[in-house]
């Protein structure tokens, strides 16, 4: 596949015909499920686009049962800045339902394949967008990450997946899944790429309240591989990750140190704190922003003999997972909790932040893990409490707002590939892509 | 035996260009649901951003009341179900709002004072609204996402009475602030009333029964008394603690009678919590000086009235209740009535003809056309009675005010050869009660200058007339 930096130098006529081109691909590997709908939307660079980030005219589900017929009136604000910059939205991409997932297992369009295993899961909540990707059958594409979504099924399918800056990228157009962590980010076949795409994205919004005002610098211009940075590595937090994981970190820490940065080890604050904090954060918004698809204005709906059992059962059509997460955020938020839930999680949300400005005091970037381990079996984590501790290496990236990229460091004796992160300070953007430049050329 | 406890809840609809949080027009004459967008029809990844306009008013308001204006403010959501809520929460202020600690000066007529302290005034989003046509019910979502702002008083007011004037002032000082229209019919002045009652002499606060929604003063004075009877009569009856139970009730104005709107296992739990699709409300110090310079208020008008106008104090604070006629006496004057003169017009006489709901700015009597009748008074050029009749014509008849005397001619004539002649030809037809009255039956005084005053069809002026009688009949 080609890189969407040699796509950019395309004409519309070489760009038609890589479309018509992709399309036979795309059908010819029908089973990988990691599309829903192969949707036009102009005639730039197609980038694949997660079902929750609005394309006007698209059907956009976040792919939930309860969004089906809903088509999207406008479009968000990364689709205008993609038009403006000469790419356009091609597809939209399988994700777990409402974004609520670690597998894209829960979509209402069935499973998504991993696309170096059909027998695994390829991640999620954006599994749709990194299959395509991995498999060869996108450029790059558009994922949202608001507890590892993009980062964890960039390193199962063995790309490149990036989280800005909490407010880098507008949220305007993005179906809500936890508005305070919520971020849409590139996933590309490099590390240049995801620079390139982060840059076209990015940038103040005034439709999003939460967006950042600051000046637009490029991060692709200024990429620069040799910069020598202090980068911390945390012995103690990956123990509980797999052998993979550990070889993996050692070979990296290698190729990084070859390349001439300074490893430094520093220790995080215990992830199960950064659980708890997440599950409790993310289900109280999410509960609320979920609470607009009562079937009255759009949607499905499934009329009851009276409103309230319209309203039970158009709800009763959201899956397993994302009720789960209702209902939990209702509790954490209830009369008589709230203190001791919501206003808690906020205060451990604090120590996670002051633990990351300690440690960016004195290093430019952290190496951690993604995932805990390479990508699952698929229905092999059925247990929602275990699939909430897959999370443990991604969350606190998003409880402190900050930018993250994962990438592939190697594949492990299944063949399967191993990625790993780096998290850089708020803003520290191009700190970050360089780091990583640095790490993909040196493997 | 009872004391009443009052608390108010107003929901002032702030008139600002846009919504709240869109920049949707906040006009409702519209088609239903046309003023609508993503944001206030909440689809899926829409996003609010705040109108400061919104900030601005609040600040006015919180100055007028003397209140502390926030520099920091914060939204919060507050979750319930409803179909012309289509957020499913409403983004409101509870933890930080943008105004606090206010007060409100009520003045009573027999001159003593009273101080109701203003808990909070706060940012909130307004609902849409459901229409019931028979078997189907439709959500118009034109009024969705307009600002309101809510001011919550203390539990400070004693009686209906003083309910009311508290009400009547934060109206009046809302529309001298030109922040909202206020119209309780149109619904952008909502008021939720909450009465209690307990024994005289006693400090706590017994349970609180909220009545929604009353949308005129009249209604608002008579929901409390049926609602203080209604509790006063569960205590003496013993049933008290089983009756008055913590509730909302509406009040129905046919059966004269208020009612549960809700059982009490249906309490709602908002859930409220911080809005994550906002950041703190910010005012500036830039934004509060300019926006704390605010118009002159009602008190400060009706003490300008006193000193300046020579007014009553009781006139100048009917006057100044409300902007419309404060403004219209001002005007009055600039066109050269006295105040004395022109307040007694304005709030006496015109407003006798205002009626079926016709109102001072809807009436066709403007400022300069009273003010031009109070002037032909003053330089007798009609009698105060004339002036009546020309004020009847003037409803009437699109003239100036001079055309209507002409018209009715009740021109008041002062020239005493005039006047003299019609004396002289009344005392020649009446010579027997000229005998009577010159033997002493002094009564009959009023009779010639009544014929005199029929005879010049009223314009005569009565006291030229009372003179010339007078020196007539000798």
């Amino acid at each position: 596949m080609i890189t969407l930096k040699e796509a950019l130098k395309l004409s519309k006529d070489e760009l038609k015909k890589f479309k018509e081109e992709l399309r036979k691909d795309i059908e010819a590997r029908a089973e990988l499920n990691g599309y829903v709908e192969v949707l036009d939307h102009g005639d730039g660079v197609p980038i694949a686009i997660k079902d929750n980030i609005q394309v006007n005219g698209w059907s956009v589900t976040s792919g939930s049962q309860i969004l089906q017929g809903y088509i999207a009136p406008y479009n968000a604000t990364v689709i205008d800045k993609m038009s403006e910059a000469g790419l356009s939205a091609f597809g939209r991409t399988n994700m777990d339902e409402f974004a609520m997932g670690s597998t894209t297992e829960s979509s209402f369009y069935g499973k998504t394949q991993n696309p170096h295993n059909a027998d695994c899961v390829p991640g999620g909540s954006s599994g749709g967008s990194a299959a395509v990707v991995g498999a060869g059958l996108a450029i790059a594409a558009l994922g949202s990450d608001t507890g590892g979504s993009i980062r964890q099924p960039a390193s199962f399918c063995g790309i490149v997946g990036m989280k800005p800056t909490y407010g880098r990228v507008s949220r305007f157009g993005l179906g809500a899944y936890a508005s305070s962590l919520d971020q849409i980010g590139p996933m590309t076949q490099n590390v240049e790429d995801a620079a390139i795409l982060y840059d076209i994205i990015s940038g103040h919004d005034e439709k999003d309240s939460t967006s950042v005002d600051m000046k637009d610098e490029s991060v692709t211009d200024k990429l620069n591989s040799d910069r020598k940075l202090k980068i911390a590595i945390l012995p103690k937090y990956i123990e509980d990750a797999s052998n993979d994981v550990k070889h993996a970190y050692g070979v990296a820490i290698e190729a990084l140190k070859k390349a001439g940065h300074t490893i430094v080890e520093k220790e995080m604050i215990d992830a199960k704190f950064d659980i708890s904090a997440y599950y409790i954060t993310a289900t109280a918004e999410a509960t609320t922003n979920l609470a607009r698809y009562d079937g009255l204005r759009y949607g499905s709906r499934v009329e009851g003999k009276n409103l309230k059992d319209t309203y039970f059962k158009t709800r009763s059509q959201f899956g397993a997972e994302v009720q789960r997460r209702i209902l939990l955020g209702n509790f954490v938020l209830s009369s008589g909790y709230y203190d001791a839930y919501y206003v808690k999680a906020q205060k451990v949300r604090q120590l996670i932040k002051q633990n990351y400005e300690n440690i960016f005091k004195e290093v430019d970037l952290i190496l951690s893990p993604v995932a805990p381990r390479t990508a699952y079996e698929s229905g092999s984590l059925e247990d929602p409490l275990e699939m909430y501790l897959s999370d443990i290496y991604t969350i606190s990236v998003n409880l402190a707002g900050l930018p993250a990229i994962a990438l592939p460091i190697e594949k492990n004796a299944d063949n399967m590939p191993v990625g790993l992160q780096l998290i850089a300070a708020p803003f520290q953007e191009q700190t970050l892509f360089d780091g990583a430049l640095s790490l993909e050329k040196s493997l | 035996m009872f004391e009443i406890v009052i608390g108010l809840e107003v929901h002032v609809q702030l008139n600002t260009n846009t919504k709240l949080f869109c920049s949707c027009p906040t006009s409702f004459n519209h088609k239903q649901n046309r003023n609508t967008c993503p944001t206030c029809l909440a689809l899926p990844g829409a996003l609010p951003v705040l109108n400061k306009e919104v900030l601005h008013k609040s600040i006015m308001f919180g100055e007028a009341v003397g209140a502390t204006v926030n520099r920091t403010s914060y939204f919060d959501r507050k979750s319930y179900f409803y179909p012309d809520s289509p957020l499913a929460y409403q983004i409101t202020q509870l933890y930080t709002p943008v105004v606090e600690h206010g007060v409100l000066e009520l003045d009573f007529e027999d001159g003593t004072h009273k101080t109701i302290r203003i808990n909070r005034a706060h940012i909130e989003a307004d609902a849409g609204k459901n229409i019931h046509e028979g078997d189907t019910s439709k959500v118009d979502l034109n009024r969705a996402g307009t600002p309101l702002l809510e001011i919550v008083s203390e539990p400070d007011m004693r009686s209906a009475d003083e309910a009311i004037l508290y009400l009547k002032k934060l109206h009046s000082i809302v529309r001298y602030l030109g922040i909202s229209d206020a119209n309780m019919q149109e619904g952008s002045f909502r008021v939720d009333v909450n009465v209690s009652i307990r024994p005289r002499g006693d400090e706590k606060l017994y349970t609180r029964v909220e009545i929604k929604n009353i949308n005129s003063f009249r209604f608002i004075q008579k929901a409390i008394e049926i609602e203080v009877k209604r509790q006063s009569e569960a205590w003496e009856d013993g049933v008290y603690e089983d009756e008055i139970v913590l509730e909302t009730r509406l009040f129905d104005q046919n059966k004269q009678e208020t009612r549960s709107m809700r059982g009490k296992e249906e309490a709602a739990d908002y859930r409220y919590f911080p809005e994550p699709d906002l950041l703190k409300a910010i005012v500036t110090e830039e934004m509060y000086e300019k926006y704390s310079k605010i118009p002159e208020l009602p008190d400060a008008k009706r003490d300008r009235f006193v000193k300046e106008l020579g007014l009553t104090e009781y006139d100048a604070n009917v006057v100044t209740s409300t902007l419309e006629m404060a403004n219209f006496l001002e005007e009055m004057i600039a066109e050269g009535a006295t105040a004395v003169g022109a307040n007694k017009w304005l709030t006496g006489e015109l407003p006798a003809r205002l009626n079926n709901g016709m109102t001072l700015e809807t009436s066709p009597i403007n400022s300069k056309l009273l003010a031009t009748l109070v002037k032909r008074i003053e330089d007798k050029t009609i009698s105060n009675k004339a002036a009546k009749d020309v004020l009847d014509y003037l409803f009437e008849n699109e003239v100036s005010v001079d055309e209507a005397i002409d018209k009715l001619g009740l021109k008041q004539v002062s020239d005493t050869g005039a006047i003299e002649k019609m004396v002289d030809d009344i005392m020649v037809a009446n010579a027997d009660k000229v005998e009577q009255y010159r033997g002493g039956k002094d009564k009959l005084f009023g009779f010639f200058v009544g014929q005199t005053m029929k005879a010049s069809k009223g314009s005569a002026n009565p006291q030229v007339v009372n003179e010339i009688v007078k020196a007539k009949l000798g």
